[in-house]
């Protein structure tokens, strides 16, 4: 077998959480590759969230509908899941939790029962993951290293029973697999995985480290809420403020405020908070404070799917707030993207005096895989703004449209800005022509970015007939898909700056016989920003918008559905 | 420092002949240099409003933001260069209602700010309107049968909420605003001042003679360390109590919070980015 699916389901509150992050390091340690993600409702207790977890020894990185092995935790997780069940799927539970009428092989295992002999229901979980331990083969030690590892904080007492009741689940599953039979062989990993395991919100929060992000104040809103809490845990080592404003609008005028003092702020939200921002983005369009906005995107209009994913806000990025002014927006496709393109936000937004948004979404935010290495070299930081001399003008008009920015307490000069039109000095002006140099000024930044755009990248031959289009989180989705389908005459183009798009676009449409839009939204939001960019239409759109991301498997589908099964 | 160094050459002041902003203006000048601040550490954040036009008419850094806004970017402004002295100012409008909230949870923080706030029952720059502080009964061109919400009370807000400075000033007493003002600007935390000023273009009630009439000083022994007290002083309403309400020294600011802050006063534009201590926590996820 190239890989193995896991899927745990069971109800918030059962601890689904703990076995994800204790055997996703098993797993790890063991030597494995692998990529996990959920999708959960949005309550705290009862209903079913579910959590897959892919392991190879190949790099993978996309979810699948596909579930070798179906660990249930409560009698509703059967149901929730039913469509992703098949023939082949081992279902392993307490007996009143396998009950399906589908022809799977079911094996009925006493977890709380055995927990419960341990000491307490509570330890359930770790009793899982040592079935599943023993499933895969994994060495005993391991399994006992890393457990001890994991409750390290615990008391001593909990620390050995849930030792104990990781090695109860592993031994007496043993006997059940050679008594049932049961063979997932996996080919064995030669070491230790020291690939660096992060989810999408780590990597964005490593990317404003390396930003030097230095002030981050937000209002908690799933599922963007992972970033501040990654900088908030790591304020104290980086000299970091992160502050909980009361609303939105409190924390994106806070972080233009400290732009303008010298610091290096950005926001983390989702629609319906950004969609309170917007005022004070057009407030930083005015003044030209650089900004950083991480907008993870899940279904709306207005509350939506609290917690599942979409890419819906495209266009209210884009077209959101009053007045004309340039913005960028990235749209990272890897977790590599996440820390990379985050770290470039916060230059290019500092270089250029404007907002800088990093467009991710559910899917990118709560999905874990391991990444090589994040190379620290790669890092270009250094700092914008000047010293400013006594008759420093904020809003000097020079060539290019960027007037060297100063901040207070540095240097001789005053720094004036106002939300009005305002003088070179920033002061109020109703003066028309000064009106007209400033709109221009702040117009001409659009050339100047216009330099700097990231080229899409393109996956597979150069003379493609079939050219498959994507943007931010769908990139593994769509390459594990076209590596299945594998027809030379389909290439991949990607899109990770999704505003302004890159010069070439329209020549790698024109190149191809039939290109095809795959994005997670009902009306093809990136369909139309290219075909007004560019006056190319994508009529073959694949689009999603239920809430959850596409499987590899849809994806396949969809695509012989358009160019042919027969190729 | 003299408050000439706060002028500025030519300027064309947007505010009707007689209103209030102007002695409020010449008294910010006046405290400002008498306090030696210079306009290089300065910093005025207003929001929009005819009070909001003040950095307008002052040599200073500035932050003329958003309408209600002004607090939240000076918290900030604070945050992240704690050696600068930052000042929140607007009308009562812009303070009370748009930025009302900021308002309430500022004092919950209690950053290392002033916030003075011109108030004079009424909305200027859109012409007439009812403010946050308008008395009931007010007649404008929208409340035609008169204001029925009760007027906000932004003095027993505060102490409510243990703000820990909390006073009432008035725009033709220059002397005692000054006062007032410098203990305020001194202060460290969140410290309200509440500027009763005529507006002479939209409110024929609450006029300069009014305010003469109906405020009155609290008086020497009066004890503002006293929140049960100040709160009292606060819900009077037949005369307006003017001086400092309350004042709590136990708080401590917003910025001590942070371990920038209260080592060195190192401002955030100096800090470096660790990238030793980055790699180690890319170390940690392997």
């Amino acid at each position: 077998m190239e890989d193995l699916s896991i899927v745990l389901c069971g109800e918030a509150g059962q601890g689904i959480q703990t076995v994800e992050k204790l055997f996703t390091r098993i797993i790890k340690k063991a030597g494995f590759n692998l990529f996990s993600t959920k999708e959960y409702m949005s309550r705290v207790r009862g209903g079913s969230n579910s959590t897959e977890i892919r392991i190879s020894t190949k790099s993978v990185s996309a979810y699948i509908d596909r579930i070798d092995i179906l660990i249930t935790l409560n009698g509703d997780a059967i149901q929730h899941i039913q469509k992703r069940i098949l023939k082949n799927t081992l279902i392993i539970g307490e007996e009143k939790n396998i009950k399906t009428k589908k022809n799977s092989k079911k094996i009925a295992f006493p977890i709380a029962k055995t927990a419960e002999e341990i000491g307490s229901k509570i330890y359930s979980n770790t009793v899982a993951v040592g079935i599943l331990s023993s499933i895969l083969g994994i060495n005993k030690k391991i399994l006992k290293d890393v457990t001890k590892e994991y409750f390290q904080n615990k008391k001593r007492d909990i620390i050995n029973k849930n030792i104990k009741a990781a090695e109860k689940g592993y031994d007496l599953f043993k006997d059940l697999i050679e008594k049932e039979k049961i063979n997932f062989k996996l080919n064995k990993p030669k070491s230790e995985n020291d690939n660096i395991l992060l989810n999408g919100a780590e990597s964005i929060g490593l990317g404003a480290i390396a930003g030097g992000c230095n002030f981050i104040s937000s209002y908690p809103m799933s599922p963007s809420t992972g970033v501040l809490t990654f900088l908030s845990k790591n304020s104290q080592d980086f000299n970091i403020i992160a502050e909980q404003a009361e609303d939105e609008i409190s924390a994106i005028n806070m972080v233009i405020g400290a732009w303008y003092a010298g610091a290096r702020g950005m926001v983390t939200t989702s629609g319906g908070g950004y969609a309170l921002m917007t005022e004070g983005i057009s407030l930083a369009g005015m003044i030209e404070s650089p900004v950083v906005i991480h907008l993870a995107q899940r279904p709306a209009p207005a509350t939506g799917l609290p917690t599942r994913t979409e890419q819906g806000d495209l266009e209210h990025a884009l077209y959101s707030s009053h007045g004309e002014f340039p913005k960028i927006l990235f749209a990272p496709a890897t977790l590599e993207d996440g820390f990379y393109l985050t770290q470039k936000a916060f230059d290019i937004a500092d270089k250029y005096q404007i907002p800088v948004y990093i467009l991710t979404d559910q899917y990118f935010i709560d999905s874990f895989y391991g990444i090589k290495d994040l190379d620290l070299n790669k890092i270009r930081k250094k700092n914008h703004f000047i010293k400013t001399t006594k008759n420093y003008k904020r809003y000097k008009l020079i060539k290019n449209g960027i007037s060297p920015r100063g901040i207070p307490g540095y240097g001789s000069g005053l720094i004036c800005v106002d939300s009005d039109e305002h003088d070179e000095s920033g002061r109020i002006t109703e003066d028309m022509e000064i009106r007209n140099k400033m709109v221009e000024k702040r117009l001409k930044k659009f050339s100047e970015i216009q330099k700097e755009i990231i080229p899409p990248e393109l996956i597979g031959k150069k003379d493609y007939k079939y050219l498959i289009i994507g943007w931010g989180s769908n990139y593994h989705l769509i390459k594990e898909a076209i590596v299945n389908i594998d027809d030379e005459k389909i290439a991949h183009l990607h899109f990770r700056q999704v505003f302004p798009i890159h010069e070439d676009t329209l020549k790698f449409l024109k190149k191809a016989d039939k290109a095809i839009m795959i994005e997670n939204n009902a009306t093809s939001q990136f369909s139309k920003l290219i075909r007004q960019q560019t006056g190319y239409e994508i009529k073959n759109r694949i689009l999603q918008y239920n809430g959850l991301p596409f499987s590899v498997e849809t994806l396949i589908k969809e695509i012989k559905k358009i160019i042919g099964d027969k190729l | 420092m003299n408050a000439d160094s706060f002028n500025l050459n030519s300027i064309d002041i947007a505010w009707c002949p007689g209103c209030g902003n102007y002695s409020i203006l010449k008294i910010m000048k006046q405290t400002l240099s008498e306090l030696n601040i210079s306009p290089t550490e300065l910093v005025l954040v207003s929001g929009i409003g005819q009070a909001a036009k003040i950095p307008q008419y002052f040599k200073t850094n500035y932050f003329n933001g958003l309408h209600g806004r002004a607090i939240p970017p000076a918290t900030a402004i604070k945050l992240s260069n704690p050696n600068l002295t930052v000042i929140a100012e607007s009308g009562d409008g812009d303070m009370y209602g748009e930025g009302g909230n900021h308002f309430i949870h500022a004092i919950r923080r209690n950053p290392d700010i002033t916030n003075i706030i011109h108030n004079n029952m009424v909305y200027g720059l859109t012409k007439g309107q009812a403010s946050p502080t308008s008395k009931i009964g007010f007649k404008t061109p929208v409340q035609i049968n008169g204001v029925v919400l009760e007027p906000f009370n932004p003095i027993s807000t505060a102490i409510a909420l243990d703000a820990s400075f909390v006073a009432r000033a008035f725009s033709g007493d220059i002397k005692e605003t000054k006062n007032i003002l410098k203990k305020a600007i001194k202060h460290k935390g969140f410290s309200i001042v509440d500027i009763l000023q005529p507006c002479v273009s939209f409110n024929n009630i609450n006029t300069y003679d009014w305010f003469k009439e109906n405020t009155y000083y609290l008086n020497s022994k009066y004890d503002s360390s006293n929140r049960i007290e100040g709160f009292k002083k606060s819900i009077e309403n037949k005369k307006l109590p003017l001086g400092i309400f309350y004042i709590n020294k136990k708080r401590k600011s917003f910025e001590q919070n942070f371990k920038i802050n209260q080592d060195k006063k190192i401002p955030l534009f100096k800090n470096e980015l660790k990238i030793s201590s980055l790699s180690k926590l890319i170390k940690s996820k392997r």
